[in-house]
């Protein structure tokens, strides 16, 4: 045998080792298949960013018709629900404060002046500012167009045009599992590849496999590349499960050739797996393994554009958000199936990954010594 | 260095921090032959051993195994030594036949060649029929078999055993001991660490290690032939009563208690040991018969650590 060969039979014999401890145990279906089932379906309908019947409150100083007209006309809208009516402003303040509504509508006593002059808003409206999403919907109405109508009445049989006709692309009826279902597959196997490498290393230590590993002839290299091989195949069958769910549940179109979006999934399912392994050269019990795992996540998750656009974070954020691998997956799978990217067109994004392997092999490679000291 | 010898260190020392774990040990150990270390656990032996495999690194002194440099060699040696460590370190979740074609793989033995060999140690080994049991299931003796097996599967001419029968029975360990004499006829030089005076008794050679220092070594039967002390059987009814006499008296190293029997360790310069003791025992009316007696290697290990100890009260 060659040296080559025999170097390959060791990284074979190390994966299907892997390969049967995860056969073995009990809980590897539910992390390999039962986690993103369940974080797909789940997330796919709770995660809901187009703003619809928000709790609403009402208080009306003016009691005029026109002033009904506007609470219904809002109404109309399904960004918010009338549930309750106040008698003072310092009333529908308290519903606020309260919780119980989200936004609040005050219709001041001067409410018919102040439409025939035109030059102050008519009505105000309270907002729980804390929460951006609600606030950003709530900013819809306060240009709210119908009102126009009931300033002039005899300009109210031409309705204005609007200043802008919006056109959402990629996502025409601007559903939210659209733009969640892939990004959300990103998500998950960033949360199970990481943690099923983080332990690799670790939990031949603890157990005592190492000590016995490290005096045969098997290399550093061998063995890095022995334990992250099995999971390759592992983020496979999660990325189709998920690609499943996507299309069948949620209706999600896969605009990109589907071979693209394997490759450049397997980029991302090497970078996640080697990050993992990092982090199992740097942890010295299975617990630590698990807590700096953790304390990736968050970062991953709300910097990426996972969850807030990317581009309204300050520049040390994005340079952050730009190291971690699931930023970039995040472009690769919405560009591929949103907006039917090749990988040529992805590349800018696809070649970090490839930077984020490469690095992150070499250190888990480097900081392993055959040693115990 | 003559290629009989196997392993040769000069000033081998290992600290932990401010810890000597093991100090300043000069080894020469032949091949071919089981040499052990006895020592109470904490004495330094397993540190002794990672060291001889290029697991740890020496803070001062040299270490040559088979020829080679240590730790500088580390990576050639792994195919010619066998290493069971003390804890049992194959995977409990894989059959016995999966972790001996895992290691078969590890080593590049030859696919033609592994099936036969596997076969071989499995009926050796007395696990044939236990070869599609996981690991974690077997009992300590089978365990235990199992990772003598493993460290031989790739004919090793070194064999380190870090206190291989700790957790195993009476029995177990007999025929544990017959497998390794085998071995030994093959030409397998080991090592074997105990904390067992029977287990040492059985090896060619003897390192005897006290708080990381060997504080005696050589043949067993020389070791207990020429043992710096006179030892004393004393029989009686009154035990305690002689205790109390004997630890009266300066010349009286230790005394320790088997069955309805003391044995007692007297200093070499004492002249007629027996009787001496007799005369005192006489004179503080404790009716007792005092013979000389053979010394045990647990009198040998008494009498070297003490010595060490005494030595550091006097500095």
């Amino acid at each position: 045998m060659t040296g080559l060969s025999r170097s390959l039979s060791r990284v074979a014999a190390i994966a299907r080792k892997e390969f049967r401890h995860l056969r073995r145990d009990r809980l590897t279906g539910g992390r390999v298949a039962g986690v993103p089932l369940m974080m797909t379906v789940l997330f796919g309908y709770a995660i809901n960013q187009d703003v619809r019947h928000l709790r609403a409150g009402v208080v009306d100083l003016a009691g005029t018709q026109s002033a009904r007209l506007l609470v219904q006309e809002a109404q109309a809208t399904q960004v918010i629900d009338v549930v309750a009516r106040a008698e003072s402003v310092a009333a529908l303040e308290q519903l606020l404060v309260a919780g119980r509504i989200a936004v609040g509508i005050v219709i001041p006593a001067d409410f018919e002046r102040r439409s025939a002059k035109g030059d102050r808003a008519r009505a105000q409206l309270l907002v729980d500012g804390g929460d951006p999403i609600v606030l950003g919907a709530a900013r819809g109405l306060v240009s709210l167009p119908v009102a126009d109508r009931f300033a002039n009445p005899a300009l109210a049989a031409w309705p204005r045009a609007p200043t802008f006709e919006l056109r959402a692309y990629y996502n025409p009826e601007r559903r939210s599992p659209v733009h969640i279902v892939p990004a959300l597959c990103g998500v998950i196997l960033t949360l199970t590849l990481v943690l099923f490498t983080a332990v690799a290393i670790v939990r031949e230590r603890e157990r005592g496999n190492l000590e016995l590993l490290i005096t045969t002839p098997v290399q550093t290299p061998e063995l890095m590349i022995g334990k992250i091989a099995p999971y390759v195949g592992i983020g496979y069958a999660q990325v189709t499960l998920i690609l499943l769910l996507g299309r069948y549940v949620f209706g999600v179109p896969i605009q990109g050739s589907l071979i693209d979006l394997y490759l450049g999934s397997g980029v991302f399912v090497a970078a996640a797996l080697t990050f993992g392994l990092l982090i199992s050269t740097l942890a010295e019990t299975q617990f630590q393994a698990f807590q700096l795992a953790f304390v990736t996540f968050l970062p991953q998750i709300l910097l990426s554009g996972f969850m807030f656009p990317f581009d309204g974070m300050p520049w040390p954020a994005r340079w952050l958000a730009e190291v971690l691998p699931l930023t970039h997956f995040l472009r690769i799978v919405r560009g591929i199936i949103l907006r039917g990217a090749t990988l040529g067109d992805v590349w800018p994004d696809i070649w970090p990954l490839l930077l984020f392997f490469a690095v992150a092999i070499s250190l888990s490679i480097l900081r392993f010594r055959k040693r115990l000291d | 260095m003559s290629s009989e010898i196997a392993i040769h260190t000069r000033g081998l020392t290992r600290r932990f921090g401010r810890l000597v774990a093991v100090d300043h040990v000069d080894l020469e150990i032949p091949r071919a032959a089981i040499y052990g270390f006895l020592g109470p656990n904490g004495s330094g032996k397993s540190t002794t051993i990672r060291m001889l495999c290029g697991l740890l690194t020496p803070s001062e002194g040299e270490a040559e195994v088979l020829g080679l440099q240590m730790p500088r060699d580390a990576e050639k040696l792994r195919r010619k030594l066998g290493y069971m460590t003390q804890r049992f370190s194959l995977y409990e979740d894989l059959s016995v036949r999966e972790n001996l074609e895992f290691l078969a793989e590890i080593y590049s033995l030859d696919s033609a060649r592994r099936a036969a060999r596997i076969a071989a140690l499995l009926d050796e080994f007395r696990l044939a029929d236990r070869a599609e049991q996981r690991a974690g299931t077997l009992s300590g003796g089978q365990r235990q078999r199992l990772a003598l097996a493993a460290a031989t599967l790739h004919e090793p001419e070194l064999l380190f055993l870090d206190e291989p029968t700790s957790a195993v029975d009476p029995q177990s360990r007999r025929d544990f001991w017959e497998s390794l004499f085998d071995l030994v006829e093959r030409g397998t030089t080991i090592l074997v660490s105990t904390h067992y005076m029977d287990e040492a008794e059985r090896c060619h050679g003897l390192a005897i290690l006290d708080r990381g220092r060997i504080v005696a070594s050589g043949a067993p039967e020389r070791l207990m032939r020429e043992i710096d002390a006179a030892v004393l059987e004393i029989e009686g009814s009154e035990l305690r009563a002689v205790r109390e006499v004997l630890a009266q008296i300066r010349e009286v190293q230790s005394v320790a208690q088997l069955g309805q029997r003391l044995h007692a360790l007297v200093d070499r310069a004492v002249a007629e040991p027996e009787v001496r003791l007799a005369r005192a025992l006489d004179s503080a009316g404790v009716e007792a018969r005092v013979s000389l007696a053979r010394a045990s290697l647990e009198d040998v290990f008494v009498a070297a650590t003490r010595g060490r100890r005494e030595s550091e009260v006097r500095a």
